[in-house]
This record gives C-alpha cells, structure tokens and sequence, in this order.
C-alpha cells in the first residue's frame, strides 16, 4: 500500500479538504491507500516511508519522493490533471 | 470547542487597506472585539500567512484563505470582507506569485476533520466564480450574511449544534 502524505501549512483546514478528495479518488479508483494529513513541516518524519507528497504549501525542499500541488482541489481550476497525476502515482 | 457561529458582526464590507497585512491586522482586531478570537491570533495569522500564502485564483475574483491554530480561537467563525480595492495575496503554493484578491475569508477554526464539510462547501463556493461576483456587488451585510448562510448550509447549525 502506498503511503501518501498530505500537508498544508497548519495541517488544519487545506489539507482536510485535499485529504477527503484523496480518499474518494482512491476509493473509486479501488485503490488502497495509506493516507497521513500532516503539516508540512513534519513531512520529514515521514521520509524513509512515504511514496508521494500532496501539498498546498509551497516546498523548497527536495524529497526522495514526487511532491504534487494541490491547489487545484481547492479552486476546481486543473482539477481533472492533478487527480490524473495522483492515480498515475498510486498506480506505479 | 465552542459551536461555529456566523453573525453581520464578522463581515465587512469595503475594507480599505495598503497590503494584505493590513487587511489581516484589521479582521483580525474585528474579531479580537468581538471576543471570538484571542489578541494572540493576530500577529499569529500574519505570521502564518507570510510563510503559507493563502490566495487563490478562483474562476471568479481571486479571494484568500488566511487562518491559523486553533489555540488563538475562542469561537469558532468564517469572517469575511469584501475588498474596496483589490489587494495582492501571494498564491498558496507558490514563493512569490501573487492574485489581486477582492474577498477575504478569514477562518477561525479548530481541530482537523471537525469542519470538513463547512471547508467543502467553502471550496465549493469558489469553484464557481458567479457566486463570488454575487457577493461582491452586495450592498448590504445582512443580504451577505444571508447569501453565505443558504450557500454554506449555515442555518442546519442554529441553536449551538456543534459542527
């Protein structure tokens, strides 16, 4: 099972939005997932295990993992690309 | 944590202010007097907001996001004020790009998940822009209140229900 953070800054309102989205994709899609909503700054925690990052905040950080904007949950502007670029991932 | 609550008091209405600092300092001080935040969530949402941008561009007019911990909030509430003159907010996500922002929603909020659907529905809202137009071309705080009661489904939590 891939295990995906998703973080915005404070962990609180962004990221349970982008979460929610994440799991319904997921679950039309029959797709295990293991999600973790997090804020950003604790994404390091999660380094050695995590497969994907689905953020809202900005890093400028590099990972061993992909990193995937998910502004477009929040706007609907994009919105088809960035499920089709999270699928991709979960697919791998 | 206290229930959500959503009065005329929290929206403002052609806000004037230089950058999006002031547009926060003075939301923010709205809600200090109106005791649903604590003097601490100001200096704390400007904090926030300078390391986790919260504009964005909607299909509409761009509007911004800020918030901040829950620890700074007494009293759960979206506030919102409509800007006289648009003022720019960095793009969530990104290190410099900013959107002139016309609407400010301002959450006051606790813990993750308890406010899941108000937050969907809040998205839902900027997804389609002709709403935002709506809003900002109201004259009247109470006629604002009402459009954003009907469109957040605010009504199902009168009488202290919790979120």
């Amino acid at each position: 099972m891939k295990q995906v953070l998703v973080a915005c800054g404070a962990g609180i309102a962004t990221s349970t939005v982008v979460n929610n989205a994440i799991e319904e994709l997921a679950k039309e899609n029959g797709i295990k997932v293991d999600l973790k909503q997090i804020r950003i700054a604790e994404v390091s925690t999660y380094e050695d295990t995590a497969d994907l990052l689905v953020t809202t905040a900005m890093t400028k950080k590099e990972y061993s993992f992909p990193v995937i904007n998910a502004r477009t949950f929040l706007t609907g502007i994009g919105v088809e690309d960035t499920k089709k670029q999270i699928l991709e991932e979960l697919l791998k | 944590m206290s229930e959500f609550r959503f009065n005329e008091e929290v929206i403002l209405m052609n806000l004037e202010a230089a950058d999006y600092t002031e547009v926060l300092q003075q939301m923010g001080e709205n809600l200090v007097k109106h005791h649903y935040v604590k003097d601490s969530f100001i200096p704390a949402i400007i904090e926030r907001e300078q390391e986790f941008a919260t504009g964005l561009p909607t299909a509409g007019v761009s509007v911004a996001i800020p918030h901040t911990d829950a620890v700074h909030v007494n009293q759960k509430t979206i506030s919102i004020a409509t800007l006289k003159n648009p003022v720019d907010f960095v793009i969530m996500g990104e290190e410099s790009e900013t959107t002139p922002v016309q609407i400010v929603f301002m959450l006051a909020m606790d813990e993750p998940h308890s406010q899941l659907k108000l937050l969907q529905d809040l998205m839902k809202i900027f997804q389609e822009g002709t709403f935002l137009d709506q809003l900002l071309q109201t004259d009247s705080v109470l006629e604002m209140k009402k459009q954003v009661t009907e469109k957040l489904n605010l009504s199902d939590f009168k009488g202290g229900e919790k979120l």
